[in-house]
C-alpha cells in the first residue's frame, strides 16, 4: 500500500533530479560519497565559506558553541526582517511613531518587529559569548591576532547597530535612551562643550567648541535629539553600519580560513 | 521568615555588598577549581532557577524582571553563567589530562572529518532551533512601545540601552569624559591589543585554565564583574535618580539619598590642615589639587615602573606587587602597555571602594575645565 504511494513519488523525484534544470544548479550527485561531499562544499558559493574537511575537535559544538555562526545567522534574520520593516516605516518625527503603531495594529499576525527587536537583543548577547569562547580557547593568539581585532570592531558595530535602531520607534524609551547615551559625547576631551580642555580651544575671545558644533552635535545632527538625529540614525542603521559590518564580516570569515581554519592545538 | 529572606537579598544586592561578594566569589572559584564541576553547576543552576521562579511572586521583582526589554538581561545571567562554567569546566578537565601525561581533548581528536555532514548539519540544526526560539519568543511577547517621544518630559530613571548600563553605572564614580568617552575607548583599544600584549604561547586552540591563569583571571574579572554584573545591576537594581533598589523593593521616585561626597583636596586642606581651599588663579588650583595629582600620577606612571622591579626590592608583605617576571618575559613595550591598561581597568573598582569607604568624589578636581578624576 505504502509502496504504491512512494514508488511514483520516488520516480518523480528521480525525474526531477535528472532534469536539465536540476543538474544545471547542482553539478554533482547527493553528498553521500566522499567525492560528492567535496564537490558540494566547493561548488556552492555559500557552503564554500567552509573547507571541505576540518579537524574533528574543532567543529564540535562543545568547542565552538556555534556562537559565531549563530551571530551571523541573527545578522541575516535582522537584515531580512529589517528590510520588511522598511516598507512600513518613515523616519520622520511626524510619522515614525504612528507607523510603528500601524504596524502593530493593522498588520495581521505581524511579528516582524518582534523578530527584529528580540533578534537584536539576542545578537548582542551571542557576540559577547562568541568573544568569550574565542578568548577562553586562546584563539586570538598567533596567527589570529588580526582577526580578533576585526572581531572587536564587529562587536562595536553590533552595539552601534543596536543603539541606532533603539531610536527609530520614536517613543519615550527611544529618545531618552539616546539622549542619555549621546550626552556622553558632550564630555569628549577637546571636542565636547563640557569636555576637559575644550575651553582652551579659542580664537581670540571666541570659543571654538560650542553646542552647535561639538562632538554631540556631530552625533545628533542637532543640539538635542530631533528630526536630524532620527534621519541620521535611520541611514546609519539601515545602510551605513550594515554595509560596514557586512564588509568586515567578509574579511572576518575569509581570515578564519586563511589563518588556518577553526583554531586547534598546534 | 520570607520577609527576613527578602531583606537579606535586598541588603546583599546593594552595590557595595554585591560587588564584593561577586569579586570574592570569582576569585575563590579560581583558587578552588573543583567548584567548576558538573555537580556544583547543577546545584548552582537549580538554586538560581528556584530563586528566580520563587521571586516572581514578589510584585516588585516581577515588575522589573518581566519587563519585555529586560528579558535579555535574564538571558545574560543564565547564558553567561552557563558558558563561563562550560569553558572553565573543559579547561580544568584538559588541565587534568595534561597533568596525567595525556593530551588535551582537542588534540586527541585532530583527525580531519568531512564538513558535510559533520559541520553543516550542526549549523542547520542551530539555525532551526534558533528560528523556533525567536518565533516563539516573538509570538508570546509583543515588542513594547511606550508613549510617543516627548522631549519636554524626561522619565525617571532615564536609562541608556541595557548593554551600555555598565558604562552608565560608571558615571556614579567617574565624570562623563572618563566613563562615557575615555573608558569605552580604552575597552575597545584594550581588547584589540590583547593578542599583541599576551605573549604566552600556551593555550592556543584549546580550553585550559592552568596554562593561562593570569590572562583568564583578568579577562573574566573584566567581563563578568566589571561588564556583566554592572549591566545586570544597572537594569534590575538601579531605579529612579539612579538610586539603588533591592530586587524586592518598590521603585520609589521620591526616595532621597543624601550623600555628601568629598574631594581629596577637601580631605587635605580642610580636614587635615583646617584651612580653606586655596582660591584664585591657575596656580592656586594646582596647589589645591597637588595631592590628587600626585596620587594619580603615581598610580599611572610610577606604579608600573615599581611593579617591574624584582621581588627582592620589595619589603615583605608587598612582594606580590612585583611583576618582574612579566617584564622579563614580555619586554618593556608590551609590559608597560599591558600594565597601564590593567591599571586603568582596576581604577574602576578602586574608585568604587574609595567612594564607599570615604565618600570620595574626585581625586583630582578641576571643575573649571571639566577635568575631574
Amino acid at each position: 500500500m505504502l509502496n504504491r504511494i512512494l514508488a511514483p513519488l520516488s520516480a518523480a523525484w528521480k525525474e526531477a533530479t535528472d532534469s536539465q534544470v536540476w543538474t544545471s544548479i547542482f553539478r554533482h550527485g547527493k553528498p553521500v560519497s566522499n567525492r560528492n561531499r567535496a564537490l558540494v562544499m566547493m561548488s556552492n558559493v555559500f557552503l564554500h565559506l567552509h573547507p571541505v574537511k576540518s579537524r574533528k575537535a574543532g567543529i564540535k559544538l562543545r568547542y565552538t558553541w556555534c556562537m559565531g555562526g549563530i551571530t551571523f545567522f541573527l545578522f541575516l534574520v535582522l537584515t531580512f526582517t529589517g528590510l520588511l520593516l522598511m516598507f512600513y516605516y518613515r523616519p520622520t518625527v511626524e510619522y515614525a511613531y504612528a507607523d510603528i503603531v500601524d504596524l502593530q495594529e493593522h498588520v495581521p499576525l505581524g511579528i516582524m518587529r518582534e523578530l527584529h527587536r528580540w533578534g537584536a537583543h539576542a545578537m548582542v548577547i551571542t557576540v559577547w559569548l562568541h568573544m568569550l569562547r574565542v578568548f577562553m580557547t586562546g584563539s586570538y593568539k598567533p596567527p589570529r591576532e588580526f582577526n580578533w581585532g576585526i572581531g572587536v570592531v564587529l562587536l562595536v558595530l553590533t552595539l552601534l547597530l543596536s543603539f541606532t535602531g533603539y531610536l527609530l520607534p520614536w517613543d519615550q524609551l527611544a529618545i531618552w535612551a539616546i539622549a542619555v547615551g549621546s550626552n556622553m559625547a558632550r564630555a569628549t576631551p577637546l571636542l565636547g562643550t563640557e569636555g576637559p580642555l575644550s575651553a582652551s580651544l579659542t580664537l581670540g575671545d571666541i570659543s571654538l567648541i560650542n553646542a552647535g558644533n561639538d562632538a554631540r552635535f556631530a552625533l545628533l545632527g542637532a543640539r538635542s535629539v530631533g528630526q536630524p538625529t532620527l534621519l541620521r540614525f535611520y541611514v546609519l542603521h539601515c545602510v551605513g553600519l550594515p554595509l560596514v559590518a557586512a564588509f568586515l564580516m567578509a574579511v572576518h570569515f575569509w581570515r578564519v580560513r586563511k589563518d588556518g581554519g577553526i583554531s586547534g592545538p598546534m | 521568615m520570607i520577609d527576613l529572606f527578602k531583606d537579606l537579598v535586598n541588603w546583599a544586592s546593594g552595590p557595595t555588598v554585591l560587588f564584593t561578594i561577586a569579586t570574592l566569589g570569582l576569585l575563590a572559584a579560581f583558587r578552588f577549581t573543583q567548584v567548576w564541576s558538573k555537580t556544583s553547576a547543577k546545584v548552582f543552576f537549580a538554586v538560581l532557577a528556584v530563586f528566580y521562579t520563587a521571586s516572581m511572586w514578589d510584585p516588585d521583582f516581577f515588575l522589573i524582571v518581566a519587563k519585555p526589554d529586560n528579558i535579555p538581561i535574564t538571558g545574560v545571567i543564565f547564558l553567561v553563567f552557563f558558558f563561563t562554567w562550560f569553558a572553565m569546566h573543559q579547561g580544568i578537565q584538559n588541565d587534568r589530562r595534561s597533568a596525567g601525561e595525556e593530551e588535551v581533548l582537542e588534540k586527541q581528536e585532530s583527525e580531519k572529518v568531512w564538513v558535510w555532514p559533520d559541520l553543516v548539519y550542526t549549523e542547520m540544526l542551530a539555525m532551526v532551533i534558533l528560528s523556533i526560539v525567536l518565533l516563539v519568543w516573538s509570538i508570546l511577547l509583543a515588542a513594547p512601545l511606550e508613549q510617543p517621544a516627548n522631549p519636554a518630559d524626561s522619565p525617571n530613571p532615564s536609562k541608556a540601552p541595557w548593554y551600555f548600563l555598565g558604562l552608565q553605572e560608571m558615571l556614579v564614580y567617574f565624570d562623563p569624559w572618563l566613563a562615557g568617552v575615555v573608558f569605552p575607548t580604552l575597552i575597545i583599544v584594550g581588547l584589540m591589543a590583547i593578542p599583541y600584549i599576551d605573549t604566552n604561547p600556551k593555550g592556543n586552540g584549546y580550553f585550559t585554565f592552568k596554562e593561562r591563569k593570569a590572562e583568564i583571571v583578568i579577562f573574566l574579572f573584566g567581563f563578568l564583574i566589571l561588564w556583566c554584573l554592572l549591566v545586570v545591576s544597572g537594569t534590575f537594581l538601579r531605579g529612579p535618580t539612579w538610586n539603588f533598589f533591592g530586587p524586592y523593593e518598590y521603585w520609589d521616585v521620591h526616595r532621597v539619598e543624601p550623600l555628601l561626597n568629598v574631594n581629596v583636596s577637601d580631605f587635605f586642606w580642610v580636614k587635615l590642615l583646617g584651612r580653606p581651599l586655596p582660591t584664585g588663579g591657575f596656580f592656586a588650583a594646582l596647589m589645591r589639587e597637588w595631592l590628587g595629582i600626585l596620587m594619580v600620577g603615581a598610580y599611572l606612571f610610577v606604579l608600573p615602573v615599581v611593579m617591574s622591579w624584582p621581588r627582592d626590592r620589595f619589603p615583605t608583605g608587598l612582594k606580590w606587587l612585583s611583576c618582574h617576571h612579566y617584564f622579563e618575559k614580555m619586554g618593556a613595550t608590551r609590559y608597560y602597555l599591558g600594565v597601564s591598561l590593567f591599571l586603568m581597568m582596576m581604577s574602576l573598582p578602586i574608585k568604587m571602594y574609595l567612594r564607599w569607604a570615604f565618600n570620595l568624589k574626585y581625586i583630582v578636581a578641576f571643575p573649571e575645565i571639566f577635568f575631574n578624576i
